[in-house]
């Protein structure tokens, strides 16, 4: 049920690693919903890396050439960027602004793709192409299946809001797009303080510790405001509050990509199919909702 | 100008804080010493100095007590210092500076979080995009912790949520031609 593309919805796609790895469920399920809404994603062919934390900690040069690469690439598409990954997302923003206002990498950039690189486009995250250029009464008017007051805490994590000069666009100590986009689902977002409490998702190979400590801290926090499961729009923090939470098996809290959410209430069959691969599995909490 | 302790190590050097500011870009010097990044800092816990000694010691030229701390590698980089400091002290930009001039200089303490970057970034240079997989088992074999997470990995596995082999990239050269251009 391919539906037509609203004129302008039209953005060069940024995949990003994970989601063709780890979060292979969150790059299914954005592909299946944006087709959905009428959002058409033109993958940059030959995308690489971002560079990802590694690039900046270690070079600020690799970090803002490896992201460059692929707005260069998209620069050519002639297309803002949408990209689903925050990690993804504030890396190329980072980059876009430093390479906007070093003439000296700019240079480099150029030479390197044998195109002179301008940063015209923008790097837009898919939450907020959904919330704002969609648009929430779009959204609900597409729900076939609301999702019956489920109690979710909407987590936003750190590369959706900070820093805000780069990255925002929502408030950056107390966002609301998640939670306004989970209510015209149908569930109800609960208020509650870690919305925006690092996961420590960049440690969660190399200091599992730190990640594990910070990790049950927010699931604690979900469920003391009485949230049953979290939301995320990441696939970091995804991998990580699944993997670094020590509770046991049945009493672990499930977590959900927003747009595996979008995808149930909006009736797509594959849902289900994603939620199939998530560690922590969230079918009891849909069968307890008749969902 | 560098001052020795008494086995004739420097310990401070006073044009580190000079160096920092040009690195980052960031006026160190603003700091007043408020404590709001070392407040909000999640990683906080498991540092060996507060992220607001870490400036105030860049200040003063500690040089080495700095690019050998666990702080500027168990930061968790999730920008709230930054975001957050009333005299738009660039935390974020100023760890990534001290991060760099460690690696360079071959002082990184936490020899398990540096070698994870290095290694991510190898898989760069090697595939174009980052294959989650061999990251995981090159991580494993260097850092000799072979059994931790054996069974969410295998369970990730089983799920198709680790792709077996790297995808094939046409464009490679490019991608290492810019890791060759970073080594000059």
């Amino acid at each position: 049920m391919t539906q037509p593309t609203a004129p302008g919805l039209r953005y060069a796609y940024y995949p990003g690693c994970s989601l063709e790895g780890t979060a292979r469920e969150y790059g299914l399920s954005v592909r299946a919903v944006c087709a959905r809404l009428g959002i058409e994603l033109a993958e940059i062919p030959e995308w690489s890396c971002c560079g990802a934390s590694s690039g900046h900690s270690t070079s600020r040069w690799l970090a803002c050439t490896l992201a460059g690469r692929n707005l260069a690439l998209a620069e050519g598409m002639g297309m803002d960027i949408a990209v689903a990954c925050p990690a993804c997302y504030i890396r190329l923003r980072k980059a876009h602004h430093e390479i906007k206002s070093d003439d000296s990498l700019r240079e480099e950039l150029s030479r390197l793709m044998a195109v002179p690189y301008q940063a015209k486009h923008r790097t837009r995250h898919l939450l907020d192409i959904i919330s704002h250029d969609v648009g929430l009464e779009n959204l609900k008017n597409k729900v076939v299946k609301p999702l019956k007051g489920m109690k979710l805490a909407a987590y936003y994590g750190c590369y959706l809001v900070r820093p805000p000069e780069i990255v925002a666009f929502d408030d950056p100590e107390n966002p609301q797009c998640l939670d306004a986009l989970l209510d015209t689902l149908g569930a109800e977002a609960r208020d509650w303080s870690g919305k925006v409490d690092c996961c420590g998702g960049s440690l969660s190979l190399s200091k599992r510790q730190i990640a594990r400590q910070l990790v049950d801290e927010l699931v604690e926090m979900a469920g003391r405001a009485g949230a049953e499961a979290m939301v995320t729009a990441c696939p970091l923090c995804h991998a990580n509050l699944e993997m670094r939470q020590t509770g046991t098996d049945g009493n672990k809290i499930p977590v959900f990509y927003f747009t595996e959410l979008i995808g149930l209430a909006l009736g797509i069959a594959e849902a289900r199919s994603w939620l199939k691969r998530h560690l922590v599995s969230p079918s009891g909490l849909l069968a307890s909702y008749g969902l | 100008m560098q001052y020795f302790n008494d086995k004739g190590k420097a310990i401070i050097e006073a044009q580190f804080g000079a160096q920092v500011k040009k690195e980052s870009g960031t006026e160190i010097d603003r700091c007043y010493q408020c404590l709001t990044c070392s407040l909000g800092c999640p990683s906080a816990f498991a540092m060996d100095y507060l992220p607001h000694q870490i400036v105030r010691m860049v200040q003063l030229g500690l040089r080495e007590a700095v690019l050998t701390s666990s702080t500027i590698w168990v930061c968790a980089d999730c920008q709230t210092c930054a975001t957050r400091c009333p005299n738009e002290v660039d935390l974020v930009k100023i760890m990534d500076v001290l991060r760099e001039i460690s690696l360079r200089e071959g002082l990184a303490k936490e020899r398990g979080i540096a070698d994870f970057h290095r290694l991510f970034l190898a898989n760069i240079r090697q595939w174009g995009r980052q294959h989650e997989l061999s990251l995981i088992l090159k991580l494993k074999l260097r850092t000799r912790d072979l059994f931790s997470d054996l069974l969410p990995g295998m369970k990730m596995l089983m799920k198709g949520k680790l792709k077996l082999l790297p995808e094939r990239f046409k464009e490679i050269e490019k991608v290492r031609d810019i890791f060759r251009r970073a080594e000059k």
